[in-house]
């Protein structure tokens, strides 16, 4: 028996380079489109041009004439296919019948309205054309307060006030907040309509087998499980029929979570023409028919006291959700609510939302979902409550901070925040930038004339989402873990990474806690034959509930490899160190491998103990993560063009403990990147008439690499009780952070001009336009 | 009609007849069945889809097939013969400098061009250098930290 | 997204060019950097494309008798790192390096560019303050225009039915000039929202003579001649920048208004006139 007992470098906490990239740097992963199926056919979708009207006539003929096409369908034909999902529900919530293909009438553009199959995307794009639809066009509404206004054309003519929802929540009493305030701050805020653009557009193959009566769907998901059943039940099929398999994933942020009208087009056409057929979206169908983000316009007023004591807040919160809703849509403004109150610690609140229906994409999940809303809300009215009270932005904030002795604490929305410490990342980020010169660089800037601004934006988040009381479809995440009979080990994980890096910060935790090379293990995920059933990825949940439904079932498989350790050294109990079991009277040992190997062999087992060493964990949070932090944005704005620069950009986040460290930082860059395109160049423009005229990437600005700041970022660690890793999450706090810190950043570069808010993007033109108005 | 065509597509000789409408994106992708380069918009605006051509770096979504006959075509498979990585690819892997990995082979192609053309780019001017591929994860500053590292490392 | 089917040629001398176009009904291609795009969105289906890629020495970049001559395949490229433009006239060298981005310069050429005419690219500035002129041939015809009658109209330019941009021919820049070309690119395209490409020579310390050229703003690229006239008898920049915008329309998108953007047209020539200045000597 072997007598080695050193213990490994522990890994968790450790900077380790990805275990994904080597097939990602040689170009050897399988996307979606890299599929390729014996007899694979391709569709396109013919898709409507106008926002609304009606459908006359649809001409296939053309189309099929084409050699080479194999059939053309039209909404007709899949009438009782769907509806497309809503999950979320809301008291009174008018919900459309979503068709996977438009009935009699056009409700935005992009709306599908016939799909053809060809044997090759070439001709199946050519016969797209020769479809002929006869359209009787009908008035638009693009606009969400256009939309509620008295006559507006109605999105859905059984709903002429286009209103879907109205929601109301309050917490402690407003009205006496109101009545007590000094002062009262209001300002209407919008959070504008994005476009989420993952690099990778969503695509989907399905491939029916008649004989086996079976499906497998590849697409492009960030949900593969709930994908499968929610797909079985608009198919009308057995869900243990249907497999879903995610490839490599390129990039979702919220738009591939969702059960979008193609996917269960593909598998209806593959089961009519009994071939595998794939579809890939064009970058323009991306921005007409994969979910936009945001959309808001909230009128918010402040309640407070002159020392800057904020007592409460109002709401009147106006959702675009667009022409239809998709899984979730209605249910993010209601996460906005629940995070309206920031980091504070005032208890009254009285918020009403008005969902609002567009003749527009319809709006969902994009990074932050509803939070990113929320924080650049509160953030902005913090710091025009400030200015209003001539209070230095970064006092007035220490001053309503959560006190550190009151967690858990419960917020005026009904919240129990877990753990903070919400002074030490703004007191971190001022020392970072060295705050007081410089509010003395921008006197003497301002005294030449320059407009220089500091803006600070201390944000929290709700993560890890979440238990499952709390969401549509479980909130719970699953883990099994295998080790196979040669020692090697294999997790399986509920949830459904893509870029997010859990092949390497699970395979970290599950070296760790087995005391195995990393090498030795191989994390699988977004296959629902193999893996056990999962929530999948989303509302920076994988580490906190994916990663701790794997640390309870290696804690079960722990108790399971010492149990036969113990056997095979014929004592009562060893102890579990560095992978090697340990009789500590004796000093005798047994390696993993002997025990992994015993365990399949079966020849001696523990008593009441079965073959094998698989665990399976399904964890069900008890609560939210809430993670928060503070950035810091310095920014120069050129008085003649309007032109913003990012001169320099802190961000001091708290997100718990920290896996890899390098993943982290990762993720807050990007994060920050879609904040910042948020605050300054990212707008989805629609005309009146509901065209989308930011259409193409050569409309809508993405940040690109000349056009990013260096973001100095670091890290304060308050672990979260919440899970025993300590974890709370990190995929949306970059987004979430960033937006208010720009904005009051540039606002406070203008305030000398008097002004005193402006909406995003921060395009030049506006700011100009409010330096001539501050000149005037 | 289709026409011939003859190029040099990661260093082997290839022939082919393909149509005059087919996009070397596609060429690469469905009939060479090299599926690194990646599409991911139909304006030219993203360069998921860079290659580099008789070693430069072109947006392979917006050349027709047949403006590639005769000349060679590089693509991200064809950076690390032998499967050894090119210092780009390491430092890519070590510095974090990708995420989804969809853009990836992109911009290290494009990023091979700028340290071929300039072997020890300013931070400003690596960022001007990959002005063209956008990368909707990292927030680039990995990418930046990666390809500083790949010239130090050549340059060593 | 694919485009439609179409003929293809890719003739091996510029005989063979001009006589496969002489008939009309086809497009040139040179780099496709224009045409690609739009061939793919199915905003153009030309039946038949003819490739003017492959013909011999139709990128050579050389000088001769004080003008610098750029063939019409000559990529941005090719333009940004020639010795002979940069040393020559480095204005248009500047000019090519504003281009689109690293993948576009390698394709996009000088030629291409110029006959797509698209109202916001950078070279139409440059090339009106060089006074550079197009040369334009078909089977039967060789006629030069200025650069000032070559662009007409968004997309539209002197090029007629069965012609082809032959070469660009640039008069050098006195090494003594001072130039300049500013831009303020669109965040999402590249393309110049506005352009301004400006010459400055001096003498005596006074200004002898001014070019300014700008794109971007209006539908088609100009001269601010007005705005030259001031420099040259003695105004300052201010002053004639304010005079670059004058009696021109001006265009107006999603980004800029067009009283933003002659704004912007003022506040850039008045930089580039500045930096042209501060580098004649």
């Amino acid at each position: 028996m072997a007598t080695i007992t050193s213990k490994p470098e522990t890994l968790v906490g450790k900077r380790i380079r990805r275990r994904e990239d080597p097939r990602l740097i040689t170009g050897t992963a399988t996307y979606l489109d890299d599929l390729k199926l014996p007899g694979m056919h391709h569709a396109c979708v013919v898709r409507s041009p106008h926002a609304a009207a009606r459908i006359k006539n649809i001409n296939v003929k053309p189309a099929l004439e084409l050699p080479g096409v194999v059939a053309v369908f039209t909404g007709a034909d899949v009438k009782e296919v769907g509806p497309v999902p809503c999950a979320a529900g809301l008291p009174g919530l008018r919900v459309p019948h979503h068709h996977i293909l438009a009935q009699d009438r056009v409700y935005l553009v992009g709306h599908p309205v016939a799909v053809v199959v060809a044997t090759d995307r070439y001709i199946a794009a050519d016969a797209a054309d020769l479809v002929e639809v006869d359209y009787q066009e009908l008035p638009a509404v693009a606009d969400p307060e256009k939309a509620l206004a008295p006559g507006a054309p109605a999105v859905h003519p059984q709903w002429p006030d286009n209103v879907a929802f109205t929601f109301h929540q309050e917490g402690g009493d407003t009205a006496k907040a109101f009545q007590d305030a000094e002062v009262v701050v209001k300002q209407r805020i919008t959070s504008q309509r994005l476009i989420p653009t993952a690099m990778e557009t969503r695509g989907v193959v399905a491939d029916w087998k008649a004989g086996e009566k079976s499906m497998t769907l590849w697409s492009s998901t960030q949900v593969p499980h709930l994908l499968r059943t929610l797909l079985a039940g608009m198919l009308g099929m057995p869900e243990n029929r249907l497999r879903v398999i995610t490839p490599e994933v390129g990039g979702a942020f919220g738009s591939k979570l969702n059960v979008y009208a193609e996917e269960a087009l593909m598998a209806f056409i593959s089961m009519r023409i009994g071939k595998p057929v794939k579809w890939v979206e064009s970058r323009r169908e991306n921005f007409l028919c994969t979910i936009h983000g945001r959309g808001h316009v909230d009128y918010f007023e402040l309640a407070a006291m002159r020392d800057g004591t904020i007592l409460g807040m109002k709401l009147k919160l106006i959702q675009d959700l667009g022409a239809f809703l998709q899984l979730l849509t209605p249910a993010i403004p209601t996460l906005s609510v629940l995070m309206m109150p920031g980091l504070y610690k005032f208890k009254n609140i009285s918020a009403d939302i008005v969902g609002a229906f567009t003749n527009c994409t319809p709006t969902d999940a994009y990074r932050g979902a509803g939070r990113p809303e929320a924080t650049h809300g509160i953030e902005r009215m913090v710091d025009i409550l400030a200015a209003e009270l001539k209070m230095d932005p970064a006092q007035i904030r220490l001053k309503n901070f959560v006190d550190n002795d009151a967690f858990p604490f419960v917020t005026a929305t009904g919240l129990a925040y877990d753990s903070g410490n919400y002074a030490l990342p703004l007191n971190t980020a001022l020392a970072e930038v060295d705050y007081a010169s410089l509010r003395r660089e921008q006197q003497q800037a301002r005294q030449q004339g320059k407009l220089m601004g500091v803006g600070i934006s201390a944000y929290g988040e709700i993560c890890a989402i979440g238990p499952s009381p709390a969401t549509p479809a479980g909130g719970w995440e699953s883990a099994t873990v295998k080790i196979e009979p040669s020692g090697k080990v294999t997790v399986l994980t509920g949830t459904s990474p893509h870029g997010q890096g859990e092949e390497t910060t699970f395979a970290q935790i599950t070296a760790d806690e087995l005391g195995v090379d990393i090498d030795d293990v191989l994390v699988i995920h977004g296959d629902t034959s193999i893996v056990q059933y999962g929530i999948g990825t989303f509302g920076s949940r994988n580490t906190a509930i994916g990663g701790t439904a794997l640390y309870y079932a290696l804690q079960e498989l722990k108790t399971k490899i010492k149990k036969f350790g113990a056997v095979l050294l014929d004592v009562d109990e060893v102890t579990l160190v560095g992978g090697v079991c340990v009789d500590e009277k004796s000093g005798r040992s047994v390696s993993f491998n002997q025990v992994a190997a015993a365990a399949y062999r079966a020849l001696k087992l523990p008593p009441n103990t079965e073959p094998g060493l698989v665990a399976t964990h399904f964890w069900e949070p008890p609560n939210f993560t809430f993670p928060f932090g503070a950035h810091i944005v310095v920014t120069d704005v050129d008085r003649e063009t309007g032109q913003v620069s990012v001169r320099r950009y802190v961000a001091v986040d708290d997100c718990g403990k920290i896996i890899n460290p390098l993943i982290v930082a990762g993720q807050v860059h990007g994060g920050v990147a879609q904040g910042l395109g948020q605050a300054l160049w990212e707008q989805a423009v629609y005309a009146d008439n509901g065209q989308l005229l930011s259409g193409e990437l050569t409309d809508y600005a993405l940040p690109r690499a000349h056009m990013m700041p260096w973001i100095e970022s670091s890290h304060t660690i308050t672990p979260s009780p919440v899970n025993p890793l300590g974890v709370k999450g990190v995929g949306e706090a970059g987004t979430i952070g960033c937006s208010p810190a720009v904005v009051n950043s540039v606002v406070d570069a203008l305030s000398p001009l008097g002004v005193r808010h402006i909406d995003m993007p921060l395009t030049p033109e506006k700011i100009w336009k409010l330096i001539q108005e501050g000149r005037a | 009609m289709k026409r011939k065509i003859s190029l040099t597509l990661n260093g082997k000789a290839v022939a082919d007849e393909v149509e005059p409408r087919l996009l070397l994106i596609h060429y690469l992708r469905e009939v060479a069945s090299l599926t690194g380069p990646h599409i991911g918009c139909e304006t030219s605006t993203c360069g998921a889809c860079t290659v580099l051509l008789d070693g430069r770096a072109v947006k392979s979504c917006a050349m027709f097939t047949v403006q590639a006959d005769g000349r060679q075509v590089l693509t991200i498979e064809g950076l690390a013969p032998n499967g050894k990585l090119d210092p780009l690819q390491e430092a890519f892997w070590n510095e974090h400098g990708l995420q989804c990995g969809f853009c990836t082979p992109g911009m290290i192609l494009t990023a091979r061009q700028l340290l071929n053309d300039n072997p020890s780019p300013t931070e400003e001017e690596i960022r001007k250098g990959l002005e063209g591929n956008l990368c909707r994860c990292t927030g680039y500053q990995h990418i930046i930290n990666a390809v500083k590292a790949a010239a130090a490392k050549q340059g060593a | 997204m694919i485009p439609q089917n179409f003929e293809y040629s890719a003739p091996a001398t510029l005989q063979e060019a001009l006589q496969l176009i002489s008939g009309g009904e086809c497009k040139v291609m040179a780099g496709g950097m224009s045409l690609i795009p739009l061939m793919k969105l199915r905003l153009a289906a030309p039946e038949h494309v003819v490739d003017l890629g492959r013909v011999p020495g139709l990128n050579s970049i050389s000088e001769s008798g004080g003008v610098v001559c750029i063939g019409a395949t000559a990529t941005h490229h090719d333009i940004e790192s020639s010795p002979v433009i940069r040393g020559r006239v480095p204005l248009l060298a500047e000019a090519a390096s504003h281009i689109g981005d690293v993948q576009v310069r390698n394709r996009g050429t000088l030629g291409g560019s110029i006959a797509h005419a698209d109202p916001a690219a950078d070279y139409p500035a440059s090339l009106l303050a060089l006074e550079a002129k197009v040369r334009l041939v078909s089977a039967n015809s060789d006629r030069t225009v200025e650069a000032a009658d070559f662009f007409l109209d968004p997309f539209t330019t002197a090029v007629e039915s069965g012609e082809i941009v032959l070469e660009v021919l640039v008069p050098i820049e006195e090494p003594r000039e001072g130039y300049r070309y500013e831009k303020v690119p669109h965040p999402a395209s590249g393309f110049a929202v506005v352009g301004v490409a400006a010459r400055i020579k001096k003498a005596g310390g006074k200004t002898t003579l001014a070019r300014i050229g700008v794109t971007g703003t209006g539908p088609r690229a100009f001269r601010a001649l007005a705005a030259e006239k001031l420099l040259e008898s003695g105004a300052d920049v201010a002053t004639a920048a304010a005079a670059v915008a004058e009696g021109q329309e001006t265009n107006a998108d999603l980004y800029a208004s067009a009283e933003y953007r002659r704004h912007l047209t003022r506040v850039w020539a008045a930089r580039a006139l500045t930096l042209a200045l501060s580098r004649a000597s």
